[in-house]
Order: C-alpha cells, then sequence, then structure tokens
C-alpha cells in the first residue's frame, strides 16, 4: 500500500495544505462546541491533578517555614496554574488511538486519503484547542481567585510562551504518535505507555517544578525532550528566564520537533507494511 | 434472593470470560506495579523535603496509599467497566435489553462486565498496607481490623454510588467518554490524608464525592487513628447516598427512549 501522498501541482500546493489545516481546525471548533458537557467533564479530571500537587507541595512549604525548593506558597500556585494551561495546550492524540486504529482496521481508510493521517491528528487537535481554552477561561479564574498565585511577566515572556506552547504540543505530538506506532506490531501496548507517561511525569515538570528534583536528574531531564513540554513553557510565564535563556529553550524546541518528525517518519515507513486490515 | 443469585451469576460469567485472556495478567501485573513505582517515587520527593505532611509520617501515608490502590482495583475490576457499557448502551438506545429483564434494572446493569485482571491491584495494594504496618509496628488490634474492613465495604459501596450518579447523568448528556478521566482525577485526591485541602475542598471530597471516606477512613482505622462516631457517620452516610442514587437513578431512567431498538 502507497503511504506517499499523491503530489499537488505545485502552484497550489501550500494554499492546499493551509486550506485543509483550516478546514481541520473549523471542522474541529464546531464539533466540540457541541460537547460541552463532555469538555467540562475532561476539564475538572485534568485540573484535579495538579491541584492536588500543588495543595501537597502548599503543606510543606507552610510547615517548612513559608518555602520549599526557594518556592513561596504563591510561587507554587503560579506554577500550578499556568501548568493548567500549558496541559490543554500540549494535549495530543493519544497512542491508544493508533491500537483502536489498527486493531478495528480503521486505518485501511485513512491510508487511501492522500494525506498521511497524522496531519487530520495535528490539525483536528489544534482545532479544538480554540474550544477547550475558551471553556477553560472560568476555571483559571476560579483557580486564581482560590490560591492567590504570584506572577510577575515581561513582555517577551509573554511572546515566548505564546510560542513555547505550540512547541510543546508539536513535540508531544510527534513523541507520542511514534509511541502510538508501536501498535503495528503489538496490539497489547498499555504497559508500554504507562512507563512512558511515567518517565514523562517525573521528567517534565508536570509532577513537580523540576527545580524541586535532585540535581542529577535535574540535569538528565535539560537532554530529554520531556521537560520542553511542561517546565519550559511553565517556566517562560513563571521563572525569570533571561532572554538568552528563553531563545535557547525555543531552540531546544525546534530541535526536539525535528527529532520527533525524523523517528516518526523512519519508524513509519518499517511500521506501515506490518498493517494487514482486520476489518472495514 | 433471586437478584442476589442472579449478580453472582452474572458476575462469575464476567469472570470467565476475561479469565480466557491469560497474557492480560502479566501486563496487568506489570501495569499495577509501573503505577506502585510511581506513587513511591512521588512519595520519596514529598518526604525529602519534609518528615510528616499534615501529621503523617510516611509508613502512615503508605497506608492510605495501599488503600487508594485496593479501591481503585474494585473500582476499575467491577464499577467502572458496568457503568461505561451502560452509558453506552444509553446513547445507542440498547438499554432496552436489560430494561426488558424481569430483574432491578440498577442491579442488572451494575453486574454485567467484569475486568478480572484489574483486580491485580488489590493483591498490590494488600502488599503495600502489610509493609506499611511491619513498618509502623503499631499493632493492629482486631478491632482495628473489623473498623478497617466495615469501612472499606462502606466506601466501596459510596464510590459505586458516585459513579452510579455521574453515569446516570447519560441520560441527559449524551457524550460520556471522559467519565473516567474525571473520576480517575478526583480520586487522586484520596492518596493524600484529607487534612491537607483546604476547607471547601475538604467538604467537596468528603460529602459531593466521597473519597474521603472510601479511602481515608479505613486507613485511620488501621493507623489506629479512627474514632467510632467517624464510622458511625461513613454508614449513616452511605445509606442516604444509596437512597439518593437510587431516587436519581429511577428519575434519569424516566427520560429514557429507546433509540434503536
Amino acid at each position: 500500500m502507497s503511504t506517499v501522498p499523491a503530489s499537488l501541482p505545485e502552484a497550489g500546493r501550500v494554499r492546499s495544505w493551509v486550506d485543509f489545516y483550516l478546514t481541520s481546525m473549523r471542522t474541529q471548533i464546531s464539533s466540540q462546541f457541541q460537547y460541552r458537557a463532555a469538555a467540562y467533564m475532561y476539564l475538572l479530571g485534568m485540573v484535579a491533578e495538579p491541584v492536588i500537587y500543588l495543595v501537597v507541595w502548599t503543606t510543606i512549604a507552610e510547615d517548612s517555614g513559608g518555602t520549599v525548593g526557594g518556592l513561596t506558597a504563591g510561587d507554587l500556585a503560579a506554577y500550578y496554574i499556568v501548568w493548567t494551561f500549558v496541559r490543554n495546550m500540549n494535549l495530543v492524540f493519544t497512542p491508544f488511538g493508533w491500537e483502536w486504529r489498527i486493531r478495528d482496521g480503521e486505518l485501511s481508510g485513512w491510508l487511501l486519503r492522500p494525506l498521511h493521517p497524522i496531519h487530520y491528528d495535528i490539525a483536528g487537535f489544534a482545532g479544538s484547542k480554540i474550544p477547550w481554552l475558551l471553556f477553560y477561561l472560568p476555571i483559571a479564574v476560579v483557580l486564581t481567585l482560590v490560591f492567590d498565585p504570584t506572577f510577575d511577566v515581561r513582555a517577551a515572556e509573554i511572546a515566548v510562551f505564546a510560542v513555547a506552547i505550540w512547541g510543546a504540543y508539536l513535540i508531544r505530538s510527534f513523541n507520542q504518535g511514534a509511541l502510538g506506532l508501536v501498535c503495528f506490531w503489538t496490539t497489547r501496548v498499555s504497559a508500554l505507555f504507562s512507563l512512558y507517561i511515567m518517565v514523562e511525569l517525573l521528567l517534565s515538570g508536570r509532577l513537580v517544578p523540576m527545580t524541586l528534583m535532585p540535581d542529577w536528574v535535574q540535569t538528565l531531564a535539560w537532554f530529554l525532550p520531556f521537560q520542553w513540554t511542561f517546565f519550559f513553557p511553565i517556566e517562560t510565564l513563571v521563572g525569570d528566564y533571561s532572554n538568552t535563556e528563553l531563545l535557547r529553550g525555543l531552540g531546544m524546541q525546534v530541535f526536539w520537533i525535528l527529532v520527533g518528525i525524523a523517528i516518526f517518519s523512519l519508524v513509519w515507513r518499517h511500521a506501515v507494511r506490518h498493517y494487514t486490515a482486520v476489518n472495514n | 434472593m433471586q437478584t442476589l443469585r442472579v449478580a453472582l451469576l452474572h458476575l462469575r460469567v464476567g469472570v470467565m470470560t476475561d479469565l480466557q485472556y491469560r497474557v492480560n495478567f502479566a501486563l496487568q501485573v506489570l501495569q499495577s506495579l509501573l503505577a506502585l513505582a510511581t506513587g513511591l517515587v512521588v512519595f520519596s520527593l514529598v518526604y525529602a523535603h519534609t518528615t510528616e505532611l499534615n501529621g503523617w509520617s510516611q509508613n502512615e501515608l503508605l497506608v492510605v496509599l495501599g488503600v487508594q490502590i485496593v479501591m481503585g482495583g474494585v473500582i476499575r475490576a467491577v464499577v467502572q467497566p458496568n457503568m461505561m457499557r451502560f452509558t453506552e448502551e444509553v446513547r445507542d438506545g440498547k438499554l432496552d435489553h436489560a430494561l426488558t429483564k424481569p430483574v432491578d434494572a440498577q442491579m442488572l446493569v451494575s453486574v454485567r462486565q467484569v475486568e478480572v485482571w484489574q483486580a491485580v491491584d488489590l493483591l498490590t495494594g494488600a502488599g503495600v498496607i502489610v509493609v506499611a504496618l511491619i513498618r509502623l509496628d503499631g499493632g493492629v488490634g482486631p478491632l482495628d481490623v473489623l473498623g478497617f474492613v466495615t469501612a472499606l465495604a462502606v466506601g466501596a459501596l459510596l464510590l459505586y454510588c458516585f459513579w452510579m450518579l455521574l453515569a446516570t447523568l447519560a441520560f441527559w448528556i449524551v457524550n460520556m467518554w471522559h467519565l473516567p478521566e474525571l473520576f480517575e482525577g478526583v480520586f487522586q485526591t484520596g492518596r493524600w490524608p484529607i487534612g491537607i485541602y483546604p476547607p471547601w475542598l475538604r467538604f467537596s471530597v468528603t460529602f459531593l464525592v466521597p473519597i474521603a471516606f472510601a479511602v481515608t477512613v479505613p486507613a485511620e482505622a488501621l493507623t489506629s487513628r479512627l474514632d467510632w462516631e467517624t464510622l458511625v457517620l461513613a454508614i449513616g452516610f452511605a445509606c442516604v447516598f444509596f437512597a439518593f442514587t437510587r431516587w436519581f437513578w429511577r428519575f434519569g431512567l424516566s427520560r429514557y427512549t429507546g433509540a434503536s431498538a
């Protein structure tokens, strides 16, 4: 089965791509607005996680004289509130989706389309961010009122944050996409995915600000993709990075996006040969 | 009596179906251990920065973790699969099949599906509790164990009711896919002593979402923190909560119109 997208006439090509992405995003926006209750179920479940971390670490900070690892209750609140925003943005198509696509033979249809399936995932999830952020805003307001975060933000930091959340989105899209491709070889993948989530939880800043981790973990995390999807975007707003550090972070994100694309394409080429339709 | 027999029969068939897939056992063990490892790493991180969290030492909190794992296993093995199947059937109009049977419909939709390997977490959780109790070396009396078992049963009933309440919303809300995420997120609050949460949240996870009764109370029984008033309150609350769930189920059901059958 051919996996190379049919080539378009050169002149219309860029326009077709832009058109495809915009249309997919628009479709997702309308469809997500239909399921508001579902969105709030997900959002409330999602917000529980950082609120628990926040409460635990605030308790520790208060018990040990106001700070833990140099962070005050206000700093922690700021960190975990921005966390919720970043989490909204770096949510991507789950690797379990690949299991379902492959096991049910759903993929056969996808392979017949002129574009690689991952474009549909990236465009669709990018589109759904917009209604989700709108649904999320009231939650952010409530969290801010309840936990009283301390912010000190520069214009450059906001600008970098606006870019970094999309960088985080793309890194995770390709990483989790590549992980999902394992389903071409076996569909018993839940343990592997759990392992991935565990590593990500510990090395990304999702669990705690990396500064609360032991030094060797921080060093290790710097050389891995995970912290560029949570800790870095959060810290652009919450921490005080210099302009150099901000740019270096964006550079790391670009690097990991490229690595992600490379791994994904490489694995895809081998993986798709293993595919035999079961259904459909 | 007949209701009970039907329930047990359904559970047995469910268990037998699942037992055919034995590799899943090994995978579930692996996954259970991974989840436990994550929890332990989080604990060691917390206790690297403090010696007591809201008056709970690391080993005492380990008991809470064990209870939470046990409860999670019960939920994922017998409650969640049934509830998700039920919400899907409401959407597809297939609930007719359950409603036309000559037994209680709420009971029937609660026992048809079992994911037996998820029960591995019962063993993992029990292991954690035992290790924690040995390290605590406090001595657990027969009364403590009695209180623990009672609190555990009450907790399981409360969590079932909570799931049932949420699932009954399917009569109004079409898309219920994210229900497990909602439950899982809120359920994680049970991993920590209830006392650390601000008052509004403590109230929510005690009475709105009965996590505190389900996890903290059994753990208190084993660490000799439980007073009998709390246990009696938990039992009383469970009765009221169950009655409310039952009423809400009937209320929701009256809105059901089969879509396809």
